[in-house]
C-alpha cells in the first residue's frame, strides 16, 4: 500500500486520483503507524514551507525517517521535495528533513514569482524516476521557492536560472513539478515510481 | 522556457455545458466530463469549469460534475461560480478541483481569499475579475454577479489587493470584449499584468490565433482563456497552438 501523507496542507485528492488511475493501492493517511507499514511513501505539498512543521509535531516526520532508513521508496512532490533538503529561505526557522544537502531559495527578482505553468525538463538519462521521459518534456509547475542544482539533480528546469526539477538518490525521489497534473508525462513518472 | 497557457473554459448549468458545442465523436457533447477530457487530449493546458447555475439546488449537481470530470483529468482543473465560503471551496477541492475561482464573494468579503489560501495554498486560489471600461477612459470597473452589478472598485486596484490577500492568479475578463470574437482587451490585460507579480489569465474576445499572440505580446498575459472558439471541433485547439507557436510564442507542443 502506498501511503499519501496528509499533514493538513493542501489538497491531496489529485495525487490519490492519479495513483488510483494507475491501479495502485493507496491511501491518504495522517497516521504515523500506517506510514511505517507502507510499501511506498508519497509526500505531496502545496503552500508554505512552514506547513511542514506539522510533520514534526505529529510524529509523521519520525515515521517517514524510519521508512527512508529501511529503504522504502519515497517521493516528495513540490514542497514535499523541498522538505527533503536542509532548509528553505521561505521559513528559515522550520528545518527540513535534511536527507539532501542544500537550501531552497526564492526566485530572482528578474522573473515573476510564483513560477506557474508548463515548463520544460532537461532530463539526465541515468534517472530511474524519469525513465522513458523525453528530455525537454513539458510538466506543470506552481511554486515560489526552488531547490538548487546539486549532484542529486536528475532534471533541471530554467526559470530565472536553472534549478532542480527532479532529484534522486537511492530510493529517495523528489519532483518540484506536479506529476499528477502533468498529463501523460506525469502519469508516466508516477508509474515509474510505483514500479520501483 | 515557461510556456504561455491556453485554457479551455466550460460554462456549465445544471451539469450541462451550455454553449453550442459541435464536437464530433462524442457520445454526449453537452457532458462536461467528456468535453474536459477531449480538450485535454487535444492540447488544452488547463481546464476551467464555470458554474453559471443561478439556482442553489443545482450545487449538488455541480459537485457530481466536478467529480466525474476530475476522475479522468490530469492537467490543472479550476472550478468557479457560486463559491462563497471556505466550506464551499473545500467541497469543490475534495471533489477533485485543483484551484477554485472566486469573484462576487471576494469583492463582498475580501478576507475569503486569505481564508482559502491559508488552508489550500495561494496556488489554489484564482480571483476572477469581470472588468468593464469606463467610457472613453483607460480605467476599468470591476463587476459582480455575472457582470450585472458594478462593484465600485477599480479593476487594477482590486487585482493588487487580491494579490496582497493571497490570490495565486487573476482571471481577468473584459466584459466589453466577451463573446465578440474581436480580440482580447490588451490594454486592460497589460494594465493588470504590469501591476501584479502573480500570473494573469486574459479572457473575453478570443476569435483567432492572432488574438492570442497579441494578448501575450502586447497584453503581457501569462495565459489566455476561451470558450466558444474551441467549440467548433477538436482540431481547432491543435491548430491554434501550432499557429501561436509558429509566431514565436512559447507554447506546450507537442503535449
Amino acid at each position: 500500500m502506498i501511503a499519501i501523507v496528509d499533514y493538513g496542507a493542501g489538497n491531496l485528492v489529485s495525487v490519490k486520483k492519479a495513483l488510483d488511475w494507475l491501479g495502485q493501492e493507496c491511501a491518504i493517511t495522517s497516521d504515523p503507524g500506517q506510514v511505517k507499514k507502507a510499501t511506498k511513501v508519497v509526500l505531496p505539498g502545496v503552500g508554505h514551507f512552514a506547513s511542514t512543521a506539522a510533520l514534526g509535531r505529529s510524529g509523521l516526520q519520525d515515521a517517514i525517517a524510519d521508512t527512508i532508513g529501511r529503504g522504502v521508496p519515497f517521493l516528495g512532490i513540490c514542497v514535499g521535495m523541498q522538505w527533503m533538503f536542509e532548509q528553505s529561505q521561505e521559513s528559515p526557522e522550520t528545518p527540513g528533513l535534511g536527507v539532501l544537502t542544500g537550501e531552497c531559495e526564492r526566485f530572482p527578482a528578474s522573473v515573476k514569482s510564483p513560477h506557474v505553468g508548463w515548463n520544460q525538463l532537461e532530463v539526465k538519462p541515468s534517472s530511474r524516476l524519469l525513465s522513458g521521459v523525453p528530455s525537454s518534456a513539458f510538466v506543470y509547475f506552481t511554486h515560489s521557492f526552488r531547490a538548487p542544482v546539486a549532484d542529486t539533480t536528475v532534471a533541471c528546469c530554467e526559470y530565472g536560472g536553472q534549478f532542480s526539477a527532479a532529484v534522486e538518490r537511492d530510493q529517495l525521489f523528489g519532483v518540484q513539478f506536479h506529476p499528477e497534473k502533468s498529463g501523460e508525462i506525469g502519469l508516466k513518472i508516477l508509474g515509474n515510481f510505483c514500479a520501483i | 522556457m515557461l510556456t504561455k497557457r491556453i485554457i479551455a473554459c466550460l460554462d456549465v448549468d445544471g451539469g450541462r455545458v451550455v454553449k453550442g458545442v459541435q464536437f464530433e465523436n462524442l457520445r454526449d457533447a453537452g457532458d462536461p466530463a467528456e468535453l474536459a477530457k477531449a480538450h485535454s487530449a487535444s492540447g488544452a493546458d488547463e481546464i476551467v469549469l464555470l458554474d453559471i447555475s443561478a439556482a442553489h439546488e443545482r450545487r449538488a449537481t455541480l459537485l457530481d460534475t466536478v467529480r466525474r470530470a476530475a476522475r479522468q483529468l490530469f492537467i490543472p482543473f479550476t472550478v468557479g461560480g457560486g463559491i462563497r465560503t471556505l466550506e464551499d471551496a473545500a467541497a469543490v477541492f475534495s471533489a477533485g478541483a485543483d484551484k477554485i475561482s472566486v469573484n462576487s464573494a471576494a469583492l463582498a468579503d475580501p478576507a475569503v481569499i486569505t481564508r482559502i489560501a491559508e488552508r489550500f495554498g495561494s496556488q489554489a486560489v484564482v480571483v476572477a475579475i469581470d472588468a468593464k471600461r469606463s467610457d472613453g477612459t483607460s480605467h476599468w470597473e470591476a463587476f459582480t454577479h455575472g457582470g450585472r452589478t458594478p462593484a465600485g472598485r477599480d479593476a487594477v486596484v482590486w487585482a493588487r489587493e487580491a494579490e496582497s490577500r493571497g490570490a495565486g492568479e487573476i482571471l481577468l475578463t473584459s466584459m466589453d470584449r466577451d463573446g465578440t470574437g474581436v480580440g482580447f482587451d490588451c490594454e486592460l490585460t497589460r494594465a493588470v499584468a504590469d501591476s501584479v507579480r502573480i500570473p494573469v489569465i486574459a479572457s473575453g474576445g478570443a476569435g483567432g490565433a492572432q488574438h492570442f499572440v497579441d494578448v501575450f505580446r502586447e497584453g503581457h498575459a501569462d495565459a489566455a482563456l476561451a470558450a466558444s472558439i474551441f467549440h467548433y471541433g477538436f482540431s481547432r485547439l491543435v491548430d491554434l497552438k501550432q499557429e501561436i507557436g509558429s509566431q514565436g510564442i512559447p507554447v506546450r507542443w507537442p503535449c
